[in-house]
């Protein structure tokens, strides 16, 4: 095994807290009797309906395209009718447009053969990967396609696949390399060809040795690319693109840059076997697996779900929440998002919901910055968030661009060591948004 | 917070143990009177009240340590009245002074109570037991720091009272000599400073840099001649250690950078060496830190932490 890399400035180690659904295989949800599909399911432009209301659809039938915009198209997860177009709660936006699907719980769930891919090229790859819907499903929502055709100005040398999982109680990307490692180094070929290049690093942290052993297996088997699963340091933000390509090659990713701009495309694992299945079994991307976890679920599991399932059926589906439950997240504990209503669909991008308990939230009321200069100390970007803080506090959110506020990735490194308790990440968002206008 | 309370509690017992039982009184005092203080700041400014946070303990107990061993019990009341009130509250609370509240309330009773202040010192208990000071007049018992007696009568004279190195060295560092009750033990103050650094609270870069500009220009100007004075006294006199590690860290009237903590640290010692030995006070830490404290935000203005990677030049690219 080589050693362990990691990035070098900034960084925390919050509790792992993956041991809840560390050994649990994936585990598959049968489809709920209703579906809502959010027409808008990452970055980019939202599709248009392709269906009309009460048509009968089958499973992985196209129901929504882009028709201007950066974007990629959506799929039915089941066989059924379409129900009714209305708005589905989000977890970002409050409430965005969607489909709903009355599920036909009769129909057998649809099979899918292996397809040979060898004989196509770049291009033929490209479409299949667009067509199945692919996009970031680690959280960004980038659609897939446009990341893998680099700009011609900056050639590409290297893959990095990232199975960071860096995140507390997120073990969805750790089952995955553990029970589909197979699949994973076939979708890193995939991409490799797309690339046109050779050379593939697979980061994933130390705390996954399983994960590290089944990848290490499976990349053994081939000899036609250089495929080198890489250790890393358990340290949080490693799955930030940015820190885990300077972890890995020791390039800088210049502020406002994609990586293409230092030779690297960077996907992470769960995307490279959706890139799998899109390819190999011609099926679109319209299921996945997520972690539900926390003190306040009644059963914590690793699922495999269809995309639209609400946050409601998966609680059934586990056996209802315990009684303490103070916050429900979708998303890490870091860095994703407090939900106000069990209705929320599930989206491509979502990678767990957790039910966390009173325990396990902090919820005492924050004070002044004292400016003790812990946040300096974490920040992985090096910026200094108690400066923005103060300013946004100050009614002088329009003058943070000095310190660099667009460059912070919202990674809470800050908020978590803050020992006033500031919600930083916040006071960072408003800047964001009052520095932009 | 709690954890910089623990560290100063080692110094304030040998301070028992050296000075006698009303060094406890005086410092119980001051932390009553800072906590309640806080209290009734908070009352009276509709703020929320915050006792139970820490930062009020850790000012009243900084407040005694800076004041000598015999004042009378209303000084600390007088004093806290100033660091919370004042000090911080008045310039906005937690978060917004300034000025380190102990200090500023060290400045003002030296200024108001000058005589208590510069004379209420207590030669140490070496065996008499800790009740010794109770009820005598302090004056029949004061004696003078080494640093007053350097500046008013030279280093013979310090030698004389405390003797010669190696021997002064030690004493100093366990703490037998006059001075304020927080600044006896050197070597409690280094280790609860040590400690603090190695849990991660505060960093190297203001302590050392302060000590090493002191021993540096001591040892250069301090002396008869160029490059004779004495770089070990200077740091273990006149409350440097403690200013260094507990006093100069302050979070809230510190620098948060790390290049600006060098600079800050270095002009604290500047200052303190300028201070005793040009100034008319035989100590100058105090004053020092004072000078630096509105510095701070100044110097972490113009030293930037180290960004990521910069932004490539307009229409850049590979």
């Amino acid at each position: 095994m080589t050693s362990l890399l990691t990035f070098p400035k900034g960084g925390i180690h919050p509790p792992e807290l993956k041991k809840l659904t560390a050994a649990l295989a994936i585990e598959v949800m049968p489809p709920a009797d209703e579906l809502e599909i959010i027409l808008g399911q990452h970055i980019g432009a939202p599709c248009t309906a392709t269906v009309e209301k009460s048509a009968e659809i089958q499973e992985g039938d196209l129901i929504g395209e882009v028709k201007k915009g950066l974007g990629v198209p959506l799929h039915a997860p089941v066989a059924g009718k379409i129900k009714a177009f209305g708005m589905s709660g989000h977890p970002m936006r409050i409430s965005a447009p969607s489909i709903t699907i009355q599920t036909d719980k009769e129909a057998a769930a649809r099979l899918y053969t292996r397809k040979e891919w060898s004989h196509l090229d770049s291009k033929a790859l490209l479409a299949k990967v667009h067509g199945a819907g692919i996009v970031g499903i680690g959280g960004a929502g980038f659609p897939s396609h446009v990341k893998l055709s680099p700009p011609a100005h900056s050639p590409i040398d290297t893959l990095i696949l990232n199975g960071a999982e860096c995140e507390p109680y997120i073990t969805a990307d750790h089952r995955q390399m553990v029970e589909r490692s197979a699949d994973m180094i076939e979708g890193a070929k995939i991409i490799l060809k797309i690339l046109g290049i050779k050379k593939c690093f697979i980061g994933i942290e130390n705390n996954k040795p399983d994960a590290i052993a089944a990848m290490t297996e499976a990349a053994a088997a081939t000899s036609d690319v250089a495929i080198t699963v890489q250790p890393l340091q358990v340290k949080y933000p490693q799955g930030s693109e940015k820190q885990l390509i300077q972890a890995i090659t020791g390039r800088k990713v210049p502020a406002a840059a994609l990586p293409s701009t230092v030779g690297v495309v960077v996907h992470n694992v769960s995307t490279t076997i959706a890139i799998h299945d899109a390819v190999v079994l011609e099926k679109p991307l319209y299921e996945k697996v997520i972690t539900i976890s926390g003190q306040g679920i009644r059963r914590p599991a690793n699922l495999l779900v269809k995309v639209g399932t609400k946050i409601s059926d998966i609680v059934a589906y586990l056996g209802g929440i315990t009684p303490g439950v103070a916050k429900v997240v979708m998303g890490g504990p870091m860095m994703g998002f407090a939900v106000s209503s069990l209705d929320i669909p599930v989206t491509k991008t979502t990678s767990a919901v957790l039910f966390l308990t009173e325990e396990e939230v902090d919820t005492k009321p924050h004070s002044q910055c004292i400016r003790c200069g812990w946040c300096l100390k974490v920040c992985p970007m090096g910026l200094e968030p108690k400066e923005i803080a103060i300013h946004v506090e100050a009614g002088r959110a329009q003058d943070t661009k000095q310190f660099g506020v667009f460059e912070c990735f919202e990674c809470g490194s800050c908020a978590y060591v803050c020992p006033a308790k500031r919600p930083l990440v916040q006071f960072l968002r408003l800047a964001k948004m009052k520095a932009t206008n | 917070m709690w954890t910089v309370v623990a560290c100063l509690l080692p110094p304030l017992l040998m301070s028992v143990f050296i000075f006698g039982i009303q060094t406890l009184i005086i410092t119980a005092v001051s932390v009553l009177s800072c906590v309640a203080m806080e209290a009734i700041s908070q009352k009276v400014l509709g703020r929320r009240v915050t006792i139970t946070d820490g930062s009020a303990v850790i000012t009243g107990l900084l407040l005694a340590f800076v004041i000598p061993p015999g004042v009378p019990y209303l000084l600390p009341v007088l004093g806290a009245v100033m660091a919370i009130y004042i000090g911080k509250h008045l310039l906005g609370g937690i978060g917004y002074n300034i000025f380190n509240p102990a200090l500023l309330a060290r400045a003002f009773l030296l200024a108001t109570f000058p005589v208590a202040m510069t004379s209420s010192w207590l030669p140490p208990l070496k065996e008499s037991s800790i009740f010794a000071y109770m009820g005598t007049s302090i004056d029949a018992v004061s004696a003078a720091t080494p640093l007053a007696l350097l500046k008013a009568e030279g280093m013979t004279a310090v030698t004389e009272a405390f003797g010669a190195a190696p021997n002064i060295y030690t004493d100093f560092l366990l703490g037998w000599r006059p001075g304020t009750i927080g600044e006896t033990s050197g070597l409690l103050i280094i280790l609860g400073g040590l400690y603090l650094i190695y849990r991660g609270y505060i960093t190297w870069h203001i302590p050392v840099s302060m000590l090493a500009t002191i021993a540096l220009l001591t040892w250069a100007f301090g002396g008869d001649t160029t490059f004779s004075g004495d770089p070990i006294l200077a740091i273990l006199s006149g409350g440097a250690l403690l200013g260094a590690f507990f006093m100069a860290t302050d979070y809230t009237s510190s620098p948060t950078n790390k290049s600006s903590q060098l600079i800050y640290g270095i002009g604290i010692g500047g200052l303190t060496v300028l201070i005793r030995l040009k100034g008319g006070y035989p100590e100058g830490v105090c004053y020092a830190i004072l000078l630096m404290n509105p510095v701070s935000s100044v110097l972490d203005s113009w030293f930037k932490p180290k960004r990521f990677a910069p932004p490539l030049a307009a229409g850049g690219g590979k």
